[in-house]
């Protein structure tokens, strides 16, 4: 090969065990295979009636977090009670699979559990150059390290317990700029949200993309993550940004991260990952940071975006169009803003870290949630929970009138006992607005953490930036 | 996997783009930990209402889809969510292949992994089946082709290596257990290890 190669070249190569030919995929191997409750049961039953084992069960790592409760329990008694007996056998299910095959499980009793989005990084697991994988599309947000990291099904799950491998064609490469910085009130959630609606929710399909430019590299790891986590909405599966000196300083002394000498030669390695000057990708995209203003979703999926004050657009008459605004009952022509709230939910892998969820709390903080609306606010792991309640974050949120809850993927996917109305409006700081998504007829609004509080404090989809106080960014 | 040749079947039409695979099966049905019976959840909150009874309006509900075995779908079908519990879903339900001009990677991946296949063709194809539900199509998987009552003939993209395991009913786990020596050697040359 030779020449000059990209980000994802460079980890890709370095992780080819067979390379592909015409008629065979590459192996890839995976260094990271996070595992939760929903997407592996019937590999590891695929396992059992094979007479596998686990091949490396040291670089698999497990949580609960999709069907696990946000409100405090302790016993499967009460799990099944809250999120129901189903939700419940498959989190004992994950449970006596870690056991059997063993795998370190971050369960109910490990104040390190979480959005096993949110853990990989905050533990250390999660390191430039590595492959990750998970049975979960927003695992494209390891990317922000300088990872490739995708999500899979459940068969691939078990392909790589079984093997540490995976069969993949090398996919195309797409090279998004983002130059500028972002203006006072308009976050990385806003910028993803930008991105998507103007490259599709299909126009990275076949892609990895690489997100580049001043913006970018402005960006703290936290906003790299929120950025990097949604390029499954694009279509993509991966999303990568090349590790710098943000990426390090995060990193630094957690827990799984090499220690000493080993740091040091971590870091040298990882410094060489960025993509070449020269490198070629197939396709690039460039945006401009300073332009953007707070965005928000008006139909059934994320590339359905306008800024707050822009009026909603009418689709020049498509069907699928026209379908999602009657399932909205969103009016055209008119700005999204001023419209009536019935719940907000800040959380998810997108959202839920704690720069988060103090960008929430300094809108909400001596205000209260609007009469008539519920907020539930949920950090992404224990670990945030904690660090948030030593800051007061918690008390702020519980003064205004929100619900303050454990860890999890909560409302984002109405599967554990959070969910929306039946024709209710929620502005969710999550990553998918489908239809239904948050439960039965709900209708989703997706906004960043200041949009959402903003609204929960005014009881209508609301622009955040009259909120922000002088020392808020 | 049983082997997959040749597929002739009807299609019913579902025209709408970005089917999502919140769509295709709610969240609330993957507390399962089998991969059986998820036809029942097919399209589950489209087909039924609040009640559970069945919506006389949508396609799937209508007696003319009954024994159609190939789902023809608007653009970018199985966007979001990495839930294999779609293909399964799909499968359970009787589909034997999907057609659109666009797929989602994951979900195509994992069709292709349970024997779903999915069939990516060109606008003007995709425009014509979308208008003439119910049409009989002949999939030759292992020419890669389409062909319509009247003898036109669409070619679809297919991997080399996803035919063969179609065709053949070739389990991948086997394939990368084969790989296995040179996955050891991989660890053991490696300049850094995770």
């Amino acid at each position: 090969m030779g020449g000059a190669r990209t980000l994802f070249d460079k980890v890709w190569t370095d992780h080819v065990v067979v390379g592909e030919t015409e008629d065979t995929p590459a192996v890839l191997y995976i260094d990271l295979h996070l595992i939760h409750e929903v997407t592996t049961p019937q590999a590891f039953t695929l396992l059992r009636e094979q007479g596998i084992a686990v091949r490396r069960p040291d670089l698999t790592l497990a949580t609960m977090d999709h069907s696990t409760p946000t409100s405090a329990v302790t016993s499967f008694r009460d799990l099944a009670v809250v999120v129901g007996e189903s939700a419940a056998r498959q989190v004992q299910k994950l449970q006596e699979n870690c056991e059997a095959f063993g795998i370190e499980l971050l369960g109910f009793d490990s104040d390190d559990r979480g959005i096993v989005h949110v853990i990989g990084p905050e533990l250390g697991a999660t390191q430039p150059g590595k492959t990750i994988v998970c049975g979960d599309s927003h695992t494209s947000t390891h990317g922000a390290f300088g990872a490739l990291a995708f999500g899979i099904g459940t068969t691939e799950v078990g392909h790589v317990l079984a093997t540490q491998c995976l069969l993949q064609r090398k996919p195309k490469t797409l090279a998004l700029d983002v130059d500028g910085t972002l203006p006072r009130g308009v976050t990385a959630k806003d910028l993803i949200l930008a991105i998507i609606g103007r490259i599709g929710i299909d126009g990275g399909t076949g892609h990895v993309i690489e997100y580049r430019g001043t913006a970018i590299a402005g960006l703290g790891m936290e906003s790299r993550m929120t950025i990097c986590n949604m390029s499954i909405e694009a279509g993509a599966r991966a999303g990568m940004i090349a590790p710098d000196d943000t990426t390090f300083e995060y990193l630094e002394g957690r827990p799984r991260v090499p220690q000493g000498a080993d740091w040091d030669r971590a870091v040298s390695r990882w410094r060489a990952l960025a993509s070449d000057d020269d490198a070629a990708f197939d396709r690039k995209v460039s945006l401009s940071a300073g332009e953007l203003q707070p965005m928000v979703t008006f139909g059934t999926n994320p590339g359905m975006v306008v800024g707050i004050n822009e009026p909603v657009p009418d689709g020049d008459g498509d069907g699928s169009f026209r379908k999602a605004l009657d399932y909205m009952r969103v009016e055209t022509g008119r700005p999204l803003a001023g419209t009536g709230v019935d719940v907000v939910f800040v959380g998810s892998c997108t959202n839920s870290r704690l720069s988060d969820l103090e960008q929430a709390a300094d809108v909400m903080r001596g205000r209260k949630v609007a009469d008539g609306v519920r907020m539930l606010v949920v950090p992404g792991s224990q670990r945030i929970k904690k660090a948030a309640e030593a800051r007061g974050l918690d008390r702020v949120f519980i003064e205004a009138g929100a619900e303050w809850r454990e860890s999890g993927c909560s409302m984002c996917i109405g599967m554990n006992g959070d969910t929306v109305g039946k024709g209710q409006l929620s502005v969710s700081t999550s990553n998918r607005n489908f239809e239904g998504r948050q439960g039965i007829g709900a209708r989703t609004v997706l906004a960043s953490p200041m949009t959402a509080a903003a609204s929960a404090v005014t009881g209508t989809i609301a622009d955040p930036r009259p909120f922000l106080r002088e020392s808020a960014s | 996997m049983k082997p997959i040749r040749r597929i002739r079947a009807r299609t019913t039409v579902l025209p709408t783009r970005d089917i999502d695979t919140d769509q295709i099966i709610p969240a609330r049905f993957l507390t399962t930990t089998t991969r059986e019976g998820l036809g029942d959840y097919l399209f589950h909150d489209l087909r039924f209402d609040g009640d559970g009874r069945p919506i006389p309006d949508f396609v799937l509900n209508r007696a003319e889809s009954k024994g159609c075995e190939i789902l023809v779908a608007g653009q970018n079908l199985g966007c979001g969510s990495s839930r294999e519990h779609a293909p399964w879903a799909l499968l359970d339900y009787g589909f034997r292949a999907v057609v659109s001009t666009e797929i989602a990677d994951i979900f195509r991946n994992n069709a292709l992994k349970n024997g779903l296949v999915p069939i990516v063709v060109d606008a003007g194809t995709h425009r014509h089946l979308l208008d003439n539900p119910g049409i009989e199509l002949d999939i030759d998987v292992a020419r890669s082709t389409v062909t319509l009552p009247d003898g036109q003939t669409a070619s679809f993209p297919l991997d080399g290596f996803a035919r063969h395991c179609l065709l053949e009913g070739i389990d991948q786990l086997g394939y990368l257990c084969q790989q296995l020596d040179a996955v050891r050697r991989f660890e053991d040359t490696r300049p850094w290890t995770p």
